[in-house]
């Protein structure tokens, strides 16, 4: 293949992209306007689990290291929003700031501890971590322990426009993902991205221009953590329940799977993973009660016989 | 708190820490063997327990149910490695997690829909019912002592097989250098599959004893995944001492905090402390010791 031919492959790759994010972009805008409640909150559904997926992204792709425990941040969140709420604290403005700081400073300890690991142990170390602030939540009895309570008041802009309107949830947490996804894209291509992109490449060479990659992969993570508890607080008012489940193992296998199966260290893919996730469970579970089931072999097809996952289905690089 | 209490939280800790080390041995072999991360390994338990129930409800005998509910472990557990796990020794970590997790969320919505959502109980047979009399004032359930004597008995005999047999010298070998022993001309392939297969019988086994003492539900098996994830590291990882010591360590921190952490915080903070014990000393171990208290030193 000739230079030119691989820049123009590379053009039309680029404006694949664009065109996919413009349509997924549009069909956000444009599904809450038919005022079908249940298409609305689907598009929240996806909203709130993409700003989970590009977080994570940022830790599996770009960073290299696999999370297993990324509900824990996502858990935050939504226990962030479910506590202030009885603490009778419900103004947007308050709630999204509180569960950041939250998530971000327990992502910092956990972070400090689990980025001294690699590989496997780096895994089961974070599934650890998310799996001791799951028994943390169960433990709370006085917010309803196992069972979780309902969420007592949603979470306010202004006083009657409030998150429990499907609308309004909707663009917040479109609004709240563009802004992780243009975080997120604007981190990976600074310098700052750069080192982290290049310790996962090779972190020898990088050590020896004197670098050291543990301050930059601890910043990171702790955004990462930061940024995924906002999508806990709108998954708090989407269902308007708060409970142990959002921080379960399981959870955090969902976002991994979102995050594959768009492809990892893309930031649209998760996005469109997340899209793709959601579909799956609501076209399953239509059809059958067992759909984890059918979830689960669709994983592993995934795994075994698509390499580049959907993103790479639209914008291949052929070689 | 009376000494009586004492020994036979000491006693229920050993047992605790008895299945996990049955848990895992598989998690820590089929790591040092193949470079396989399993995290279906939990669902192999309770598909144990599910087997067990099944068959005590078919066959009259308790000691032929159980030898028929391993058997079916066995070729389920061959299956698996031949038609998925086979596929995934080469793959990056990332893929063997998801693919792992895919087959977990398969079997445990597989046995809902074969046995449905309700849980299953165990009958006992009468001889292994009742306690037995260990001091004149202290006592302790038969069956849970049995628990304790098996998992004693199939960590011999692993140890047998590991360091007595041309199969475990083969395993050994596979686990120090996987490259090196294909080339001597074994066949790794049959090597693997054994090793799955062993892996996931042991884990099943746990399963199977633990089923007349805990309701037999889908998902049973992944808290006690997580622990021994938890033991692995704490032993480090691709280390069958280490897999010993920190299972009983980590049965015996579980199993006595849950009495002492209360009494010293508070029923809130205590209760906590006491479930989140088992990964606080895991970060403690790690923040020290990276590689694990038995593992080698990473580069």
């Amino acid at each position: 293949m000739s230079a030119s031919q691989v820049i123009k492959k590379s053009d039309s790759n680029a404006s694949r992209l664009a065109i996919t994010f413009s349509v997924l972009l549009l069909l956000a805008l444009l599904v809450p306007l038919l005022d079908q409640a249940y298409y609305t909150k689907l598009v929240s559904r996806v909203c709130v689990f993409a700003i989970a997926a590009v977080s994570l992204d940022l830790i599996v792709g770009f960073s290299g290291r696999v999370s297993l425990g990324h509900a824990a941040f996502f858990g935050i969140g939504v226990y962030s929003a479910g506590i202030l709420a009885q603490l009778g604290i419900t103004q947007l403005g308050w709630v999204m700031p509180i569960a950041f700081m939250a998530a971000g400073l327990v992502g910092c300890f956990i972070g400090s501890i689990s980025l001294r690991t690699q590989g496997l142990y780096f895994i089961f170390i974070t599934l650890a971590f998310s799996q001791m602030i799951f028994f943390i939540a169960q433990g709370l009895r006085m917010y309803g322990g196992d069972d979780g309570f309902r969420l007592p008041a949603p979470t306010v802009w202004v006083e009657g426009f409030d998150l429990s309107q499907p609308k309004v949830l909707a663009y917040t947490m479109l609004m709240v993902l563009m802004a992780v996804a243009y975080v997120a894209h604007r981190l990976m291509t600074s310098n700052f991205g750069q080192v982290i992109i290049a310790s996962r490449d090779n972190s020898r060479k990088v050590n020896s221009l004197g670098l050291q990659p543990y301050p930059y992969q601890l910043t990171l993570f702790t955004i990462s953590a930061a940024m995924c508890a906002l999508g806990g607080v709108g998954f708090a008012n989407l269902n308007e329940y708060v409970s142990p489940a959002s921080i379960s193992w399981v959870q955090s296998g969902e976002f991994l799977f979102m995050v594959i199966l768009g492809s990892a260290g893309t930031l649209l893919g998760p996005i469109l993973g997340a899209a793709a996730f959601v579909l799956l469970e609501q076209i399953l579970s239509a059809w059958t009660e067992y759909w984890m089931f059918y979830l689960g072999i669709i994983l592993m097809l995934r795994v075994l016989f698509l390499k580049t996952g959907l993103l790479g289905l639209i914008a291949q690089e052929r070689t | 708190m009376s000494l009586g209490l004492f020994i036979e939280q000491v006693f229920n800790g050993l047992q605790l820490g008895m299945i996990l080390f049955l848990m895992a041995v598989g998690v820590t072999l089929t790591f040092g063997v193949m470079n396989l991360i399993n995290l279906a390994h939990g669902s192999m338990l309770m598909i144990g327990a599910f087997l067990i129930a099944f068959a005590t409800s078919s066959v009259p005998s308790f000691g032929l149910a159980v030898l028929l509910a391993m058997c079916m472990v066995f070729v389920l557990s061959w299956t698996i490695e031949r038609v998925l796990v086979k596929h995934l020794y080469t793959k990056p970590h990332l893929d063997q997690v998801l693919a792992s997790f895919g087959l977990s969320i398969v079997l445990n919505d597989g046995v809902i829909m074969i046995w449905g959502r309700e849980p299953l109980y165990v009958n006992l047979p009468a001889w292994l019912e009742g306690p037995v009399q260990l001091t004149s004032t202290f006592s302790y359930p038969l069956y849970r002592l049995s628990i304790t004597g098996v998992a004693i008995l199939a960590g011999l005999a692993l140890w047998f097989l590991l360091t007595q047999t041309r199969l475990g010298m083969q395993i050994r070998a596979g686990a120090e250098k996987r490259e090196m022993i294909g080339a001597l001309g074994v066949n790794i392939n049959f090597l693997f599959t054994v090793v799955f297969a062993i892996s996931a019988m042991l884990a099943a086994l746990g399963g199977v004893m633990l089923g007349p003492m805990i309701s037999v539900q889908s998902g049973m098996g992944d808290p006690l995944l997580i622990l021994s994830l938890a033991v692995v590291v704490i032993g480090g990882i691709g280390s069958l001492k280490g897999a010993l010591y920190a299972a009983l360590l980590v049965g015996l921190v579980d199993t006595l905090g849950r009495m002492v952490w209360p009494s010293l915080l508070g029923p809130l903070v205590g209760n906590i402390v006491s479930n989140a014990a088992i990964y606080i000393l895991m970060a403690m171990v790690i923040a020290i010791r990276p590689s694990g208290l038995f593992g080698r030193q990473l580069q």
